[in-house]
């Protein structure tokens, strides 16, 4: 669809406020609604409108499976990562109150990453679905 | 107001199930399907269920359209016709009367007397503002109180994702085919 030049405009100007709704879901989440899951998908559907208009190569450019394939585990050690920074920081598994001086901050810190973890690892997967499903003909 | 409006987005709930079930044409039903989602992303926001209508929105009626659109570039756009059989019908008629049965039992919404809002919830409601300090209590529940729950749904995610890794890719990526 690279050559309907309304679609590539739009999508030029959709893209960048999709991605930063995104990234205002995932941060604002403690405060308004939203957070990792929901993050994840909105950014991820930024990614697929430039695939749908630039094209699949063009988006394997710019997100590689290869790549998402080591975000979407990166996403899930982040999370279990944090849990076990509450282990080393004497408390239980997932309990960010240990992770910094004051219980509250820790709470903080450790929905942040968790969250990020949540995020990653959907932003990523629902890439990887949509290039799989989109790709296959061309592979098969 | 809230009530007409549930009505309406019910009634077009209703009549898209319908017409999903009636038309044969499988670009046809990914696009109905699509409007449904959108449907239930509105009733979400009525709901004030927010966060919940955002990934309806975007998975719904977005990424999983776009993902049926592919499978039907890879099978066939038209569905099988299927005669309709009157044993199905009082079948799905009796289960829809055993659930709606099932409903009048349940307490209305809203209730605050409801046993949902009596178990956990004043805790988290009453609590979780000096033990997490976040305004957003859901954030608080999912990812504090609950974090093995929700590292359960990422780790679910992630296991979706390398399932269609294996099947669809079987091990070949397309950015490394390309090169």
């Amino acid at each position: 669809m690279k050559d309907f030049i309304v679609l590539r405009v739009v999508a030029k100007v959709l893209i960048p406020v999709i991605l930063i709704f995104a990234l205002y879901v995932q941060f604002h989440g403690d405060y308004g609604p939203g957070g990792g899951f929901q993050a994840g998908v909105i950014f991820s559907a930024g990614f697929i409108l430039y695939g749908l208009v630039f094209g699949l190569d063009a988006l394997h450019r710019v997100a590689p499976v290869s790549l998402l394939q080591g975000v979407a585990a990166a996403g899930v050690l982040l999370y279990a990562g944090t849990g076990v920074g509450g282990l080393i920081g004497g408390g239980n598994f997932l309990n960010y109150s240990v992770l910094a001086h004051d219980p509250v901050h820790g709470q903080h810190l450790g929905i942040l990453l968790i969250e990020l973890g949540v995020g990653l690892t959907v932003a990523a997967v629902m890439l990887i679905l949509f290039q799989a499903f989109a790709g296959k003909r061309r592979h098969s | 107001m809230t009530e007409i409006l549930n009505l309406c987005i019910l009634l077009g709930l209703m009549a898209t199930a319908v017409a999903i079930i009636r038309v044969s044409n499988l670009f046809a039903v990914v696009a109905l399907s699509g409007f449904y989602s959108l449907l239930m992303a509105s009733m979400f926001v009525v709901l004030d269920a927010v966060d919940v209508a955002f990934t309806e929105a975007a998975v719904g009626a977005g990424i999983s359209t776009l993902i049926f659109l592919g499978t039907l570039l890879l099978t066939t756009r038209q569905g099988k016709t299927y005669r309709a059989s009157p044993l199905a019908l009082v079948v799905c008629v009796a289960t829809g009367g055993l659930l709606v049965y099932g409903t009048l039992d349940m307490p209305a919404l809203g209730d605050p007397q409801a046993p949902v809002h009596q178990h956990v919830a004043p805790r988290y409601i009453n609590e979780s503002g000096a033990e997490i300090g976040v305004p957003n209590i859901v954030t608080s529940v999912l990812a504090s109180y609950r974090g093995y729950d929700t590292m359960g749904e990422v780790i679910v995610i992630l296991t979706a994702g390398i399932g269609v890794l294996l099947l669809l890719f079987r091990g070949h990526l397309p950015d490394k085919d390309d090169q």
